[in-house]
């Protein structure tokens, strides 16, 4: 068996990387195209977002009070008096202008007069300003916020968390652990999945497809070598795969989720052990299942169509990961195919490696992938199965 | 010619009808028989060709032999080998060729010839004089290097056929041999059966042309309707008449009104 496993191996590793268009497309690409993609979006979000420091909105206001103008003042906030109300909406609208603030007269007065108690409506200053225009919304946020904190400071009577003191205690590790936990797990899911279905049903619904499977039925090898060489061959091309879409990945998450771009060093070679020992067996399982319900096709596309509801089961269990608050405590939780591997990763991702949990997710996904080599074992032996029509 | 090294006892074989197969096949019957309790045998050193309609049962037979699909009942010896309980044993054994067997396209000859070595644990020193020899029995030596995607259908059955030879086996299965050839392609091809045929190799042949099996076969296998109608030297099978005569009485003398 051993010696018609390794040729069919060889032959199957040769087909793929015999074929650059093949390599380019299923190893090089998914990288390079997730760091690409992903590091557009990531600075795209953050131009989107952050202001520039040298930002001067330009701010017209109606009875601009004296306190409001001291404030503005102190801020850097250039303000002018409007000429016209109505004049100042519409260049707002043209965004022409940012953001019009507009007083009722006396404001001053007013506020000070103004009692709590009193049960009246409190002195109403209004903000126009354009949602759709970045340096007016920008506009608005900083004159909200300047006058919020001038209405908190007229009646101060405690403070939270004042001042530059730490109180988030979390660590950045910690805190870049549980965006990655809640991300990875299914974005390494779809990439391992993805790398698989590139390969499995070509190289076993397309021999059928192809009539070369009958060449290789009416050798010598043994059924379960046929099915070995195949499985470990694919694995090796989802693994190579599931590793440029992870490398690509990992390289724009710093980008994409604006974090520390030092984050990689709270990982260390366990965690990395952990997280290659889970990725393999992950693989082999996918790649079986995958070779599985490929024999059982006729062809390329029935394969794919057989595999899609597999993949988006898959991604739904990926997704878990994302509101699961960690990973699972539950030893059965990891006798579970797919989300055994999502919760390791879960774990591993946040700094957290529980060695027992991972020994039986990794025993488990072995133990489904040989149950799963032997039924494709039989479905070689299986005339109706491979000869149909 | 001596003794027999292939011994076909009581095959049967039968195939499940999908309702499309029914219609198509203008039946009710849910079971059709494709093999019917098919006895012969093959001697060492001799070519024999199995001769039917479309539809008999002669490619059945072969992928029975070549244990590519399971009888339902009976049993076949290929060089003391049964094709029920030893599979590998049959297989490395057997040379089987049919137009049903493909080569990957990506491949070139060369490659493929060395993969289909390897499977056949044919050692490497004689692999490569056995390839070379057989590269330049065939001419593939000139497009050795060349993917099969690019061949011509010459050029592949060609190929193929060496390939189903890999390991120097003493039984050759050919499922029609030439069809589809260009008859210079056939003519190689039949060639070639009759130089294994002196080298004390056995080949069976099915087909339904005459004039194949009055040029190549020793003995001959008349199949009809999944059972065998006769069968022995030509001389024998012909009671002095030409082979298509004796075949259609034949066939007439079994399928009465249904001929």
């Amino acid at each position: 068996m051993k010696n018609g496993m390794l040729t069919i191996f060889r032959k199957e590793l040769a087909r793929f990387f015999g074929d650059k268009r093949t390599v380019l497309g299923t190893i090089l690409l998914p990288g390079v195209l997730i760091f690409v993609v992903y590091t557009f979006m990531g600075s795209a979000l953050s131009n989107q977002f952050s202001v520039d420091e040298d930002f001067a909105p330009t701010i017209q206001a109606v009875n601009l009070p004296d306190s409001i103008a001291a404030l503005a003042d102190q801020a850097g906030v250039d303000i002018q008096a409007a000429a016209d109300m109505d004049q100042a909406k519409s260049l707002i609208r043209e965004q022409e202008l940012d953001l019009l603030a507009v007083f009722p007269s006396g404001f001053d007065a007013q506020v000070a007069a103004y009692d709590v108690a009193s049960g009246q409506s409190a002195p109403v200053v209004e903000l126009y300003y354009n949602s759709a225009s970045v340096d007016s919304s920008t506009a608005y946020e900083m004159l909200d916020a300047l006058l919020a904190g001038y209405e908190t400071s007229l009646a101060n009577k405690f403070d939270v968390n004042p001042g530059e003191g730490t109180y988030n205690l979390a660590s950045e590790a910690d805190t870049a652990g549980t965006l990655m936990s809640s991300m990875m797990p299914m974005l390494l899911v779809i990439f391992l999945f993805s790398g698989c279905m590139a390969t499995a049903p070509e190289s076993i619904a397309g021999e059928k497809e192809r009539g070369t499977i009958a060449t290789l039925l009416i050798t010598p090898v043994s059924r379960s070598g046929l099915a070995l060489g195949k499985i470990c061959a694919l694995s090796i091309i989802a693994l190579l795969s599931g590793l440029s879409s992870t490398v690509g990945t990992l390289l724009s998450m710093p980008t994409l989720m604006q974090l520390d771009g030092e984050m990689h060093m709270a990982y260390t070679p366990a965690h990395y052990l952990a997280l290659c020992l889970i990725i393999l067996s992950t693989v082999l399982f996918i790649v079986t299942c995958i070779s599985l319900i490929s024999a059982f096709a006729k062809t390329i596309k029935e394969a794919q169509t057989y595999v899609t509801p597999l993949m988006i089961l898959a991604m739904v269990v990926g997704i878990t990961a994302m509101f699961g608050g960690g990973a699972s405590t539950q030893a059965w939780a990891y006798l579970i195919p797919f989300y055994n591997s999502v919760q390791v990763m879960a774990g591993i991702f946040a700094l957290e490696v529980n060695w027992t949990f991972l020994l039986i997710a990794l025993v488990s996904n072995l133990a489904y992938t040989a149950a799963l080599t032997w039924g494709l074992t039989r479905m070689f032996s299986s005339e109706k199965i491979m000869f149909q029509r | 010619m001596s003794d027999p090294i292939l011994e076909v006892r009581g095959l049967r074989k039968t195939f499940r009808l999908s309702p499309k197969q029914q219609k198509i096949e203008k039946t009710k019957q849910k079971v059709k028989v494709a093999v019917d309790g098919l006895s012969f045998s093959a001697l060492r050193g001799e070519i024999f060709g199995l001769l039917g309609p479309n539809g008999a049962g002669k490619t059945t037979t072969l992928r029975l032999l070549a244990t590519l699909i399971k009888p339902d009942a009976g049993d076949a010896l290929v060089d003391g080998a049964s094709i029920v309980t030893e599979p590998e044993r049959v297989r490395e054994r057997i040379g089987f060729l049919t137009s049903e067997l493909k080569l990957e396209d990506f491949f070139t000859p060369d490659y493929l010839y060395d993969f289909f070595s390897r499977l056949h644990r044919v050692p490497d020193q004689a692999r490569q004089a056995r390839k070379q020899a057989l590269f330049q029995r065939f001419g593939i030596d000139r497009f050795a290097q060349v993917k099969v995607a690019d061949l011509s259908t010459g050029m592949k059955q060609k190929v193929s056929l060496v390939i189903s030879i890999v390991h120097d086996p003493d039984i050759i299965i050919f499922d029609e041999p030439t069809n589809g050839l260009d008859v210079i392609t056939a003519k190689v091809v039949t060639d070639f059966l009759q130089e294994l045929r002196q080298q004390g190799k056995t080949v069976l042949v099915s087909t339904h042309i005459f004039s194949l099996v009055e040029k190549l076969c020793d003995r001959v296998g008349i199949i009809i309707d999944g059972s065998m109608a006769l069968c022995g030297t030509l001389d024998e099978v012909c009671q002095g008449k030409n082979l298509e005569d004796r075949f259609f009485d034949l066939y007439v003398e079994r399928m009465g009104k249904d001929a």
